[in-house]
């Protein structure tokens, strides 16, 4: 074989808390599609990250044609011929076509001082017709499909002369037959010598585009296997691991209580396809699903953040509506977001205030003056019980690690006497200790009668938690299994079941 | 002990914060007592009883405008109409009040009507229509200006057949001696103040006020109508509107239908001088009350010193300038 246009070898790389690469290794050779796989969280992104110059590693050797180099910027990537193509394009939608790709490289004319349009237009029309694509220079990118755009921006990271081309997701925006448009284009460079590191959750699309396939897990490497020598279920297998976690099974104790929270064919756009589900009194039902799968749009259409198309939400028996968060939390649910500064506190704001905004109603007296004394007290207490580390009830939240802010946001709802909670990504960015807390704190509100539904991409964090798992992807509920029963693979399984893959199933 | 060294580590940051904050309103009121100092010293002319009050006086309705619009700067929006505004709520009550000869009474009322329902329009358009805050204020700037003009028929209303219209203003019910009488005008503003402080800082409407402004995504997913609270935020900035609408319509002893653009330029910069942040979540009365006064503190002593209007305008700009980038500057840290 020839030498790797790129080889990789003991690359480590530490965030504060994470040790996200740990000794990986990796090769590309010139003229293969080489797919990357893994769960979320397993260092793939981390890895592209630094091979686009985007993080430097700690330590380990980066070769490319054989020598090591050292990447210290996105623009030295583009010098050694290194283009990523990242799932959110980054066009100008007002510029046409040719003035994306050439954007900082125009022809220029007239002493250099006006822009030679004529050279711009048939330069990009000569590169679209290298690889076959019908594209009008001209056309402005906002007008194009998301899958036209896409083969702009290949186009341009081609420009640069690149060999070595990364492709984070490319197919997650992409209907079927953009897809195999998609799969025409890189099989045409591959023939051209081009390396293509392919990353992807979806599993059907690996086995029909893919050379080889590299697994990654927990920022470690676990093997590399030919397309030829593998299977799905193999591969699902090493992305999961075979770890069996030590902690006792969830005892179900919702068993013969009442329906909570019921939704029935709830519907939205492309996002959401007919989700119906439901959740009893001291429940904590598990979604599971990979990024994008519809489980944070679901959570957020149930709580009125996002209007939807049609569907039910039944609360306690009798049936809702739901237009906006405030009708949400009049019928007791409450929601933690993913994104917790974003969406969750006021980081400007101290404890008592935050703990206590959705409250508000309760905490006002006479002429809308604010009772501080109950809200200093209602937000001392709940400080105590869910061990909030501040050093005052006036601290403002900036200055509050991430788990002890998720315990504020925890504390507005249980002020708030909501009794449905809604966790989305409750331990996203904070540390292993913080961890166990929300956990033993997850159990404990199940346990005092709360109806707990839990959004994790964790696997292990899901099935440590859940008495009960929905799974979803691509907007549908794919699958539900009760604790007993679930297994990494078998939800593994469920989440990356894409509808045509159903349909394909029942044809045959 | 991870518990301890947390606890100290989060006070040492605490008690740096509030020492920053309280910084800033220290630098702006020791700014304010030096221009005073410095004015005082380069003429015997500037620290006068008479020339104080005046000084208060001229703060007065540009004040009592900046305290209003600072609620909508909180919440992370701009009011563009508040000067004309002002304006066209003076016309109101002049209709009312000189032309129609109904009471004063009626005149105040109908002012402050005016000013809510306009005010409340804008924030209608800027929570509902999801209009940008800077345009539908605009636009409200300009309806209210034509508006005044036509009512008014482009010419002043005056108020000959109510002589006790121009006491609201101009009238002293702090009458110590023959040349020190605070005018009631100043007593207004400061009451406005004092009113817009405690509504600030210790109603729900200031909390949700401040919380907009520091995270509106966040207090609506808290389940809180957003909407609403921000119409309430525009329509009391209107409301205030009229209180210096029937403020300026005194003092002029008419209502004057060509005025008033600019002025919330001016109430803008009394808030953005008084470290208010112009992206919301953080401001303060009193702030806003030293920032009015350091503009007309400047203007009235830079008068005295007989510097020519057009460079008190330059020197009011720079120092503009020079008091956001030193607000940043604090951020920054």
């Amino acid at each position: 074989m020839a030498e790797p246009l790129i080889l990789v070898r003991n690359l480590n790389k530490s965030f504060p808390g994470v040790h996200a690469l740990k000794d990986v290794k990796f090769d590309l050779y010139p003229g293969e599609v080489h797919t990357l796989v893994g769960e979320n969280g397993a260092g793939k992104s981390t890895l592209m990250k630094v091979l686009s110059g985007v993080y430097q590693k700690d330590s380990g050797e980066v070769l490319i044609d054989g020598k090591p180099v050292a990447i210290p910027n996105p623009k030295a990537a583009q010098r050694l011929g290194i283009s990523i193509i990242h799932q959110e394009l980054n066009l100008m939608n007002h510029l046409t076509a040719a003035q994306n790709i050439f954007i900082g490289r125009e022809p220029k004319r007239g002493l250099g001082l006006f822009l030679d349009e004529k050279a711009l237009n048939q330069k990009a029309r000569d590169l679209f017709a290298m690889l076959k694509m019908e594209i009008d220079p001209r056309v402005k990118i906002g007008d194009l499909t998301i899958a036209k755009q896409q083969m702009v921006e290949i186009v341009k990271a081609l420009s640069y002369d690149a060999r070595v081309l990364i492709m984070d997701e490319p197919t997650a925006a992409l209907n079927e037959a953009e897809i195999e448009e998609l799969f025409t284009i890189i099989r045409h460079l591959r023939g051209q010598g081009v390396g293509i590191i392919y990353i992807s959750h979806r599993m059907d699309e690996l086995f029909k585009i893919s050379d080889r396939i590299t697994v990654m897990r927990d920022g470690h490497y676990i093997d590399t296997l030919g397309i030829g020598e593998t299977d799905l279920d193999q591969v699902i297998a090493l992305m999961v691991g075979r770890k069996i976690d030590a902690s006792a099974p969830q005892v179900d104790l919702s068993e013969g209580k009442p329906i909570m929270l019921k939704v029935k064919g709830l519907s939205r756009g492309k996002v959401l396809k007919d989700i119906s589900f439901e959740v009893k009194k001291g429940e904590i039902l598990g979604f599971a699903g990979l990024m994008g799968a519809g489980r944070t749009e679901a959570a957020r259409a149930i709580f009125g953040a996002d209007p939807i198309d049609s569907g039910e939400i039944w609360v306690n028996g009798a049936k809702v509506t739901i237009k906006r968060p405030c009708d949400a939390v009049r019928h007791g649910i409450g929601y933690l977001s993913e994104d917790r500064k974003r969406f969750g506190i006021a980081i400007g704001m101290t404890v008592e205030e935050n703990a206590t905004i959705a409250s508000m109603k309760r905490f006002t007296g006479f002429a809308g003056f604010v009772k501080n004394k109950e809200i200093r007290a209602a937000a001392a207490d709940s400080v105590k019980k869910l061990s909030i580390r501040t050093p005052s009830l006036q601290q403002k939240l900036k200055f509050l690690s991430g788990g002890n802010q998720q315990k504020v946001v925890v504390a507005k709802w249980l002020i708030r006497n909501c009794d449905i909670l809604i966790f989305d990504e409750p331990t996203r960015g904070i540390d292993i200790g913080a961890k166990q807390e929300i956990y033993a704190l997850l159990n404990e509100l199940a346990r005092a009668g709360k109806t707990i539904i839990m959004i994790s991409s964790e696997l292990q964090e899901i099935l440590k938690l859940s008495h009960r798992i929905v799974v979803m992807c691509e907007g549908r509920v794919t699958g539900e299994l009760p604790a007993s029963e679930a297994t990494q693979e078998k939800i593994m399984k469920l989440a990356t079941q894409r509808e045509t893959m159903v349909v394909a199933a029942a044809n045959q | 002990m991870a518990e301890t060294r947390n606890k100290a580590a989060g006070k040492t940051k605490d008690s740096f914060a509030t020492s920053s904050q309280a910084k800033q309103k220290i630098l702006a009121f020791s700014s304010l007592v030096l221009l005073i100092v410095g004015f005082s010293i380069a003429s015997p002319n500037f620290f006068q009883a008479s020339n104080l009050i005046a000084i208060m006086l001229a703060t007065a309705v540009n004040g009592v405008l900046a305290v209003g619009v600072s609620f909508v700067i909180i919440t992370g929006g701009i009011d563009l109409s508040i000067g004309t505004l002002m304006t066209f709520t003076a016309v109101m009550a002049a209709q009312m009040v000189a032309n129609w000869h109904l009471p004063i009474f009626v005149g105040l009322v109908v002012a402050i009507l005016t000013g809510i329902v306009c005010g409340g329009t804008s924030g209608f358009m800027v929570a509902k229509l999801k209009l940008p805050p800077f345009i539908a204020t605009l636009g409200m700037n300009m309806f209210t200006k034509g508006l005044s003009l036509i009512i008014a028929h482009s010419k002043p209303i005056y108020f000959t057949d109510s002589p006790s219209f121009s006491q609201i203003s101009m009238g002293s019910v702090f009458n110590f001696s023959e040349d020190f009488q605070i005018p009631n005008a100043v007593i207004i503003f400061l009451l406005v103040a004092i009113i817009a402080g405690v509504i600030l800082n210790k109603t729900t409407f200031g909390r949700y006020t401040f919380a907009i402004g520091s995270n509106e995504e966040a207090v609506r997913l808290s389940g809180i109508n957003t909407d609403r609270w921000k119409i309430a935020a525009y329509a009391f900035s209107g409301a205030i509107c009229g209180i210096a609408g029937i403020l300026i319509a005194s003092r002029l002893n008419s209502a004057q239908p060509a005025l008033g653009q600019g002025y919330e330029l001016d109430a803008i910069a009394a808030v953005v001088i008084g470290g208010t942040s112009m992206s919301g979540g953080e401001g303060t009365i009193i702030g806003t009350i030293i920032g009015a006064f350091i503009i007309s503190t400047l203007t009235n002593g830079l008068r005295i010193l007989s510097v020519p209007q057009e460079w008190q305008i330059v020197t009011t700009g720079i120092i503009i300038i020079f008091a956001v980038y030193l607000d940043i500057l604090r951020r920054k840290k």
